[in-house]
């Protein structure tokens, strides 16, 4: 008799495993469908006209020269879109932000007018031909000087704005019990680290084609973006169209990173163009828009102390700026302005820590939550870790061993942590241990000391994190009022062939294969045999989409729940099938049989036929055999992992090269490895960029000083390593899988490891304590001379 | 002015601009989109063809200087419903995600391969390094194209 | 993405043609090869010339030869032929060093060293092993031919001797006996203009430095020529100690402007140190040489 597990090869997993991608198909002949690809007829093309001012005073458009161009159709300004109550739409932080300047410019790069042309290159040349009078202001880009007295006021568009706040103060944990383990330490270092800003930048900008049907009134978008459920609900609610009406088509995405998140101005445009023109628009940014306008992330300003004492880290206090950019538009759920930034007390057993953060405008492009940061998770992570290693100098122990010494036992889980987090799951030691045994982390320092005597700067950075991802249960958090839950739909055919539709959105994750592994180690339907149907607000049920490593701990949930949910149906129908009763049936992956004979069995695909033929159903039982399930996680998931990074500095030009790249993570089950590995590998690049190399920088002016590839670098094959990877797996106690998500985990823990290493390999002979990140030649150089200098 | 380029060894003529860039010209011909773009100043790669089989950022060359020559895109790898060596290699070792650098990365892999049947690691990341890819870290890509490279070898061997 | 303003466009078919064609249309019109550094300005519409020249079809124009005195490159050739070239790499392994080191290998399908050099970018690597190597660099006009030195080549930033109606075609690098030269650059990441680089070569005889050629840069608003540095080595035995000394010569000579790569002062400490490495180098290759 042969069974599922008889045909599964170790290629060909029916379940979890080392699947090769589905969606390879189409990508590895050219074949992707991905926005600029799409043509319509009768399609417009549409190009932005954007501040040159950090902050001006806008006196006059002029777009009669424009209008004039042969083959411009229209050129939309602020006035424009007053008429149709769309010149400022709100932000996923309820603050509102411009979508076409009036005013006045509140950042370079700032949407001033939107010009609708017969082709790119035409609505480009008309451009140049609008005519726009500024009266430049003084600017403020420094997220310290925004609150300063004489700084100039940015958003005197909001009644009651008197000053550059944009999110008034938010704590975290515990004061008083915090400053009584300062008060009983035995060691407390300070430091003042900053988080700088720097960009996701996926290879394929963001853009739209919104097509609007006069006749029907139907909206069609076409959009890169990644929860396109939540960008249905807010167009229906911005642009007062009903939301039955709007449908959005997300094709393939070359790459999110949070990037395509927030709802961009250029959207509204080409929306707005649309409705009016009555012909589709598409607009596409170039890559010094994308630079310079969209989601920026990071740009955190931080002032924090930690405490140890004996031998093991006892508290932590942090102080935050978070700048925010023009416009507060930082997505994260409601009640969590500061996002889960309050998971900065770590993955150690503190007495006490004390978080504040408040949020200021500058500027500069709005944003602040992207990147693969968690919701701040990043920049939690970065300054715990960094905080650590301070503390492991100032209390001349290793760091691997105060990190171990400090830990939370595999014993106290469920943890709760002192800033309101309870930790599902991990055995940090265990992860902590594999990353020193794979590194080889004591002959590392043996080598270290080795080289440093032959004058040469060898540099080892350890850095380990504990993150939350999965957002999140319905009773405590929403965004803009819905809930963080995502559904899942399956319908298995009457062939037992499947579908399953889900709301998560992927730019790249390999939804189309993992989504079917899960299907198959269900149900154990091929995963060849299982459609996985996304990116189609009508066809898919709702949910939030994917960012924040969601993907599998929330839809990841779903489509494991309601796959039982078809494989309960099943059992009944079999029990009717095989007349028995159904308590008598056991189930091996794709087929139930009955427990003392298990020669006499239905598969599944007998069950699915059986569903939909005219024989009788079980009572109370509808025909067919499918199942609708919208998932509420009950809490996060929490990855861990433990990094090792080796860096080589040249002793004379400062130039860093990261040697080797230990990688442990522990995200629970793995779904299909080779999936979770290139998901670390590319966190791991992205970390080595911003440790190294990437950063969004300002003049005083406020002119960006990064808005092209040529310098906002981005690390090629030649700065990246062999990442050396590592599994640990303390399942999730209350996933269905026991999977936890891993997509930012990489980003999250890479960059304290690098800069540690950096510092790792200076403190001895150059007496660097501290060094913010780029650390591009120049900075380690100054730093090496002792003089770092803040990013700015 | 009329412009005709031979692209994946057929004709293709259409009066354009001379503004007009390669990857436009490319991407305005019917089923050749794969031929990406991601940046405005030559440094992604995500555009890259081949001209008379070298790697070319297509964005950064006029439509009008390729009369004349002869462009590769990535249409051309599958022949008579074969997927070349490359394009083997990059779904056996999970060579892409997103796949949009991934075009581009496939032809700098085919020229690579013509010009250097067995190119060591290093040989790889330098030959890619003009390049972009934000998803897979490049590692996976490194591996693709080592497993082109034994692969075809070993069909070598066989013939 | 980006897109150039609208021009006209001709292909030249000869350098005489070429070179009429830059009279006929005056100031506004510009010639293409490569393209690499125009299209990309061209785009962001920094510069919008009205006229383009394409001369990818001078093959003329595209060689690398050698005769008793010295090694002529045609100004169309690719950077990818100036790093494959054997014969470059044995007499003047400088090139092959920077060439490494120029932009990305994609790119260097199509740049050439003629429109490298008139790019005039003080950044440029084959701008500074052009200038160690004593090259003479040959222009042709509607007038005739005649030849410039590379200290004469360079008059400002962006700036090149080369007149609006006239075109470099050749470039010239003497032979002598004992040469031995080098590279180095310091970028922020690969294929990344330098932050600062150093060309040197050096001719030997009897175990002395005959004579130095040290270029630097992205070391100031064009390509410097280290002439003290230089004048520094002649007639004497290389030593650690001596290339120091011309190092901090490098440092005092040069003029760097701080920017987005790094403050003034981190690039003049990199001349300091990237002269003593190109010297060491170039010194290493000349002594092998001697041994073959």
């Amino acid at each position: 008799m042969a069974t599922i597990e008889t045909t599964a090869t170790a290629d060909r997993p029916i379940g979890f495993g080392r699947l090769k991608r589905k969606e390879d198909a189409r990508f590895i002949r050219g074949k992707g469908t991905y926005l600029d690809d799409i043509r319509l007829p009768g399609m417009v093309h549409g190009a932005m006209l954007r501040s040159p001012y950090a902050h001006a005073k806008i006196l006059s458009i002029d777009t009669s020269r424009a209008l004039a161009h042969p083959g411009v159709a229209a050129v939309v300004t602020a006035k424009d879109l007053e008429t149709l109550g769309l010149a400022w739409m709100p932000t996923i932080s309820y603050d509102t932000q411009a979508v076409l300047a009036g005013d006045k410019v509140r950042f370079q790069g700032q949407e001033v007018a939107f010009v609708i042309a017969v082709d790119e290159y035409t609505a480009r040349d008309a451009l140049a031909l609008i005519d726009v009078e500024y009266e430049p202001l003084p600017a403020v880009v420094n997220a310290r000087k925004a609150l300063d007295p004489d700084a100039p006021l940015i958003r005197d568009d909001k009644e009651g704005q008197t000053d550059n706040l944009a999110s008034p103060l938010w704590e975290a944990g515990d004061e008083a019990a915090t400053d009584k383990a300062f008060a009983e330490a035995d060691t407390i270092v300070t430091r003042d680290i900053i988080y700088p800003r720097c960009h996701p930048a996926p290879l394929e900008t963001c853009g739209m084609i919104a097509d609007f049907n006069p006749k029907t009134g139907q909206l069609d978008i076409y959009n890169g973006n990644q929860a396109p459920n939540a960008h249905r609900t807010v167009y229906a609610h911005v642009a007062g169209l009903a939301e039955h009406m709007i449908r959005i088509r997300c094709n393939d995405i070359g790459g999110g990173f949070g990037n395509k998140v927030p709802v961009y101005p250029g959207y509204v445009c080409a929306i707005a163009g649309s409705i009016v023109a009555g012909v589709p628009v598409k607009w596409i940014e170039d890559r010094s828009e994308n630079l310079m306008s969209t989601g920026f992330a990071r740009d955190y300003v931080m002032h924090a102390e930690m405490c140890s004492k004996d031998g093991k880290i006892t508290g932590l206090r942090v102080d935050v700026i978070a700048d925010h950019g023009a416009f507060d538009s930082t997505a994260q759920p409601t009640k969590f302005p500061a996002g889960f930034f309050h998971i900065v007390c770590g993955s150690y057993d503190l007495e006490a820590a004390h978080v504040k953060v408040k949020a200021v405008y500058t500027n500069k492009a709005p944003g602040g939550v992207a990147y693969r940061c968690s919701f701040r998770i990043t920049e939690a992570v970065y300054l715990v870790e960094r905080m650590v290693d301070a503390l492991a100098l100032e209390m001349k122990v290793d760091p691997a061993q105060l990190r171990m010494r400090s830990f939370i036992g595999p014993e106290q889980f469920p943890y709760e942590t002192t800033t309101g987090w309870t930790y599902d799951s991990g055995n940090y030691a265990a992860t902590m241990r594999e990353a020193m045994r794979i590194a080889g982390y004591d002959e590392l320092r043996n080598e270290q000391a080795e080289r440093r005597g032959r004058g040469e700067l060898m540099g080892i950075g350890v850095s380990f994190f504990t993150e939350g991802v999965g957002a999140g249960p319905r009773k405590h958090m929403d965004i803009l009022g819905l809930a963080m839950n995502d559904g899942a739909d399956l319908r298995v055919h009457p062939s037992g062939k499947a579908m399953v539709s889900i709301s998560a959105q992927t730019q790249g994750q390999g939804h189309e294969t993992t989504f079917a592994q899960i299907v198959a180690e269900e149900l154990g339907i091929p995963p060849e045999d299982v459609q996985v149907r996304h990116g189609d607000t009508d066809r898919t049920p709702y949910g939030l989409g994917t960012y924040g490593s969601r993907s599998t701990p929330v839809s990841g949930a779903a489509v494991a729940v309601v796959s039982r949910k078809v494989r309960d149906k099943a059992r009944l129908i079999a029990a009717t099938m095989l007349e028995t009763r159904a308590e008598d049936l056991a189930w091996e992956k794709g087929r139930w049989y009955v427990k003392g004979d298990p020669e006499k069995g239905a598969m599944i695909e007998d069950i699915a036929a059986y569903a939909y033929s005219g024989d009788p159903m079980p009572e109370g039982l509808e025909g067919g055999l499918d199942a609708q399930v919208i998932y509420d996680p009950p809490n996060l998931t929490y990855p861990c992992g433990a990094y090792i990074c080796v860096v080589d500095v040249d002793p004379d030009t400062a130039a860093v090269k990261v040697r080797r790249f230990i990688a442990v993570d522990d995200c629970g089950v793995r779904i299909n490895p080779m999936i979770v590995e290139g998901q670390i590998h590319g966190g791991l690049a992205e970390g080595i960029g911003i440790a190294l190399m990437e950063v969004i920088t300002f003049d005083e002016e406020g002119n960006c000083l990064n808005g092209s590839f040529m310098d906002y670098l981005i690390p090629t094959a030649l700065e990246c390593p062999d990442f050396e990877l590592g599994e640990t797996v303390t399942p999730c106690p209350h996933h269905p899988l026991g999977a936890k998500g891993v997509g930012e985990s990489p980003n999250v823990g890479s960059p304290p490891a690098i800069v540690n290493a950096v510092i790792d390999a200076l403190h001895e002979t150059h007496g660097v304590t501290h060094l913010d990140m780029p650390c591009t030649p120049a900075r380690v150089w100054a730093a090496m001379q002792g003089r770092p200098e803040p990013p700015q | 002015m009329e412009v005709t380029i031979t692209i994946n060894g057929e004709e293709v003529s259409r009066d354009v601009e001379p503004r007009q860039l390669l990857v436009h010209f490319i991407r305005d011909t019917p089923g050749l989109t794969g031929t990406h773009w991601g940046c405005d100043t030559s440094n992604c790669g995500a555009c890259v063809v081949l001209m008379d089989g070298k790697p070319i950022k297509s964005c950064t060359t006029l439509a009008a200087m390729c009369v004349g020559h002869e462009i590769r895109t990535v249409e051309s790898l599958e022949q008579n419903g074969r997927l070349d060596a490359t394009q083997l290699g990059f779904h056996e070792k999970h060579g892409l995600h997103c796949g949009f650098c991934t075009p581009g990365m496939l032809m700098t892999a085919r020229a690579l391969l013509d010009h250097n049947p067995n190119p060591t690691e290093q040989d790889i990341r330098t030959a890619i390094s003009g390049q972009i890819c934000r998803c897979t870290g490049y590692q996976n890509i490194v591996s693709a194209i080592r497993w082109a490279a034994e692969h075809e070898a070993a069909m070598k061997q066989e013939a | 993405m980006q897109t150039p303003a609208p021009f006209d466009y001709e292909r030249a078919t000869s350098v005489e043609g070429a070179i009429a064609s830059l009279a006929e249309h005056g100031p506004d019109a510009r010639l293409i090869a490569g393209g690499h550094s125009l299209l990309p300005m061209m785009k962001l519409r920094l510069a919008t010339p009205e006229f383009l020249i394409d001369i990818n079809d001078l093959e003329e124009l595209s060689y690398i030869e050698e005769s008793v005195t010295e090694i002529r490159i045609g100004a169309l050739t690719r950077h990818a032929e100036l790093l494959e070239s054997e014969l470059l790499a044995r007499r003047f392994p400088v090139f092959r060093d920077a060439e490494e080191v120029i932009a990305d290998p994609v790119v260097r399908n199509r740049g050439t060293i003629g429109g490298s050099l008139c790019q005039a970018d003080a950044a440029e690597d084959l701008s500074a092993v052009c200038a160690a190597l004593r090259a003479q660099v040959v222009i042709r006009g509607p007038s005739g031919e005649r030849t410039v030195g590379m200290d004469g080549f360079y008059i400002g930033p962006f700036t090149t001797a080369v007149g609006a109606d006239e075109m470099l075609t050749e470039v010239r690098l003497p032979l002598r006996q004992g040469a031995g030269s080098a590279h180095e650059k310091v970028e922020r990441r690969a294929g990344d203009f330098a932050i600062a680089a150093v060309s040197a070569a050096v001719w030997m005889q009897g175990g002395t430095i005959a004579d130095a050629g040290i270029a630097l840069g992205a070391l100031g608003p064009t390509t410097i020529i280290a002439s003290r540095a230089e004048e520094h080595l002649r007639g004497k035995a290389p030593s650690d100690e001596l290339f120091a000394q011309a190092g901090e010569i490098a440092k005092e000579d040069c003029n760097p402007l701080p920017d987005g790569r790094g403050p003034a002062d981190y690039k003049r400490h990199l001349a300091g140190v990237l002269t003593v490495r190109a010297l060491r180098r170039a010194a290493a290759r000349a002594l092998q040489q001697e041994a073959h």
